[in-house]
């Protein structure tokens, strides 16, 4: 990896959840260190209510941190400088500028009463003031172009796009705050298979010709394959593995990991009806207390699971949090 | 035991009649397990409405017949229908948080759906909708709950439940999976499967990710712009699809083994069915189309006993050739 370009470290993010009297918390997050380089693609995998999206709005500063910081590095060689230290409205705006979000659902995000330049032109506007109304417009055309749109598109309201053409309208307006960053949620789960490969050929595409990095966030581990560079699988709100995506998925260590995988529909694959029928539930992780969350549904769990939570460890790129794993033994669970 | 012949399901609009189903003729046969896939918008909620007798207006049946069990379905009332209704054919909706209600206990719903249908007595309920839910894996407490208390998946399960409540012969299911992640997904599938194959009802599943019921059903249909593109066995279908749409959905899924090859996926998107191109209605999508495609609408030919909508498969390259190219 290069120099990391983010860093977030010991990050959590409770919730307190019932009613105005309830002493009960949600642990959304908890305790995650990870690092994304520049010109990287870092893939975010697991089930819903793993902490995924909570992890991109903390680092949208959607939401602040409980505990823990988030570094992101200014860019001319400065240290990387901690979130919590970004006062002042200007420094803020540029941070949102350069880390964009890119949301799940196309039809829900794009303002359905203007045309579609106009959440490009609002970016340019905000964060690229020296630009010119006609600058502007050229530089929303230049967008549109890289995103793989035509510049006719410009005028034309939501409506009036299918669902890949409004996900790239997204990519478009997070790439106009001159982004360095982009934290994509979930962005193909919601279009068509025959679509989907395009814009994760659009995410390739970005990073190679202006550098961006992205976290893709997913739980489509094939997509997440065949786009990203490292994988970092979450399992109720800690990590559960990480390495490069290859590695991980070719020899995975975490049982979690094995049973993503094992899960994966593959027409390639001859037939067959494995009857692993894993009818765990993912946690809500309310008030937990020591030991390995993914102990429950685990077929190797051993006595040190269920009081010792297993830190995230590893040689090299590779990491886990398995006890089991850690002790050397080979993990063959799923 | 289900036949559709001829279907035709139209949208009655100000600006025109909408065709969103286009002379659709396929059968199921009994414990047949018979995918429908497509992508959104080429008709396939709507085939399956139309299966089951629910279209509401403006969409309303212009043609066909769907024969189930010897008697046609097309023009019956509801008073007819709910005879067949749940005791017969079921279906399972996509989103069971906005199938079941909200405010009444999955328990609740059963005894609601028994009452409808028959005539139990209490004890017959109980029994039944306690023996349901043990069925689908769910411990039978959860009558008592409300959908809200259940998980995504145990939701989904409880659906599947009420759906067998009278033991049909058909269950219709569109998208049942949809919104879980892929290891509940997963789990659901290969329930689905056992259930079948321990009660023997036939199952129409409509999907738009055909890597999911790839191990699972016994025929593939596949579905573009209304009109049926492909019909075969599933496994042939996977091994030698013979519809250049086929082909492009089944490379645009990228794999988690073997070598990582760029993917291209299927340029443009599917066709308003309210302005439908000329001719082959893949055309404009279609890496080997050529002048004819665009004026002659194929018919749907039997090739081996697949059925392809297509003038120009002869010419798509095999499997084997494929896989050299590669």
């Amino acid at each position: 990896m290069t120099a990391p370009l983010l860093r977030a470290d010991h990050l959590t993010r409770h919730f307190k959840i019932g009613g105005a009297l309830s002493r009960r918390m949600l642990h959304a997050v908890d305790d995650v260190s990870f690092a994304i380089g520049e010109r990287e693609i870092v893939a975010l995998a697991g089930e819903s209510g793993s902490g995924k999206s909570t992890i991109a709005r903390l680092l949208a500063r959607v939401y602040a941190p409980t505990s823990g910081e988030v570094y992101f590095s200014p860019g001319d060689g400065a240290e990387p400088a901690p979130l919590s230290s970004l006062r002042s409205r200007r420094a803020r705006l540029r941070y949102s500028g350069e880390v964009p979000l890119v949301f799940q659902d196309p039809f829900a995000s794009i303002n359905p009463v203007f045309r579609v330049s106009h959440g490009v032109l609002r970016s340019l506007k905000l964060h690229r003031h020296e630009l010119s109304g006609r600058q502007r417009q050229a530089e929303a055309a230049r967008l549109f172009d890289v995103v793989g749109l035509d510049g006719g598109m410009l005028e034309r309201f939501p409506h009036e796009l299918s669902g890949g053409q409004r996900q790239r309208v997204g990519f478009a307006q997070a790439l106009a705050g001159r982004a360095r960053l982009i934290l994509a949620d979930e962005p193909v789960s919601m279009l068509d298979v025959s679509i989907r490969i395009g814009l994760l050929n659009l995410m390739a595409t970005l990073r190679d010709t202006t550098g961006v990095s992205i976290l893709y966030i997913t739980h489509d581990i094939a997509s997440a394959r065949y786009v990203a560079d490292r994988l970092i699988v979450m399992y109720a709100g800690q990590i559960a593995e990480s390495g490069p995506i290859e590695e991980v998925l070719a020899d995975p260590r975490h049982p979690y990991t094995q049973l993503l995988v094992s899960a994966v529909p593959d027409p390639r694959a001859p037939l067959s009806v494995a009857a692993e029928t894993d009818q765990g539930e993912p946690p809500k992780v309310i008030d937990p207390g020591p030991g390995c969350r993914f102990r429950f549904r685990c077929p190797i769990a051993i006595d040190i699971c269920a009081t010792i939570t297993p830190e995230l460890t590893g040689a090299g790129a590779r990491e886990v949090a398995c006890h089991v794993a850690q002790s050397g033994a080979e993990v063959k669970a799923f | 035991m289900l036949e559709v012949s001829g279907l035709c399901v139209d949208y009655v609009l100000d600006r025109g009649d909408v065709r969103a189903v286009d002379d659709v003729s396929f059968t199921v046969g009994r414990g047949e397990f018979l995918g429908i896939v497509g992508e959104s918008g080429c008709g396939k909620s709507t085939l399956l409405f139309a299966i089951a007798q629910l279209l509401a207006p403006p969409a309303r049946i212009a043609a066909g017949r769907v024969t189930f069990q010897g008697a046609n379905l097309v023009g019956l009332t509801d008073g007819q229908l709910s005879a067949v209704r749940w005791r017969d054919l079921s279906v399972v909706m996509q989103s069971a948080m906005n199938a079941l209600n909200p405010v009444k206990s999955i328990g609740a719903q059963f005894k609601d759906v028994m009452r409808a249908h028959g005539k139990p007595s209490r004890e017959e309920i109980a029994a039944r909708s306690a023996e349901v839910l043990r069925m689908v894996g769910i411990d039978q407490v959860h009558l008592r709950s409300y959908p809200h208390q259940l998980s995504g998946g145990m939701r989904q399960r409880a659906m599947i439940a009420m759906a067998l409540l009278f033991t049909p012969d058909l269950v219709i299911m569109d998208e049942p999976t949809s919104a879980l992640d892929v290891v509940a997904q997963r789990s659901l599938m290969v329930q689905i499967k056992e259930l079948q194959q321990a009660y023997g009802f036939a199952i129409v599943f409509v999907t738009h990710d055909m890597s999911l019921i790839s191990h699972f059903s016994d025929r593939l249909l596949v579905m573009y712009a209304g009109q049926v593109a492909e019909l075969g066995a599933t496994r042939r279908v996977f091994d030698a699809p013979l519809h250049p749409y086929t082909r492009g959905l089944l490379e645009a899924f990228p794999s988690i083994r073997g070598p990582r090859v760029p993917l291209k996926g299927i340029p443009g998107s599917p066709p308003d069915l309210s302005v439908i191109p000329t001719g082959c209605r893949f055309h404009l999508r279609c890496p080997i189309a050529d002048q004819t495609c665009a004026e002659v609408a194929p018919e749907l030919l039997d090739k081996e006993g697949t059925l392809v909508r297509c003038l120009r498969y002869t010419e798509s390259p095999t499997t084997e050739t494929r896989s050299l190219a590669r």
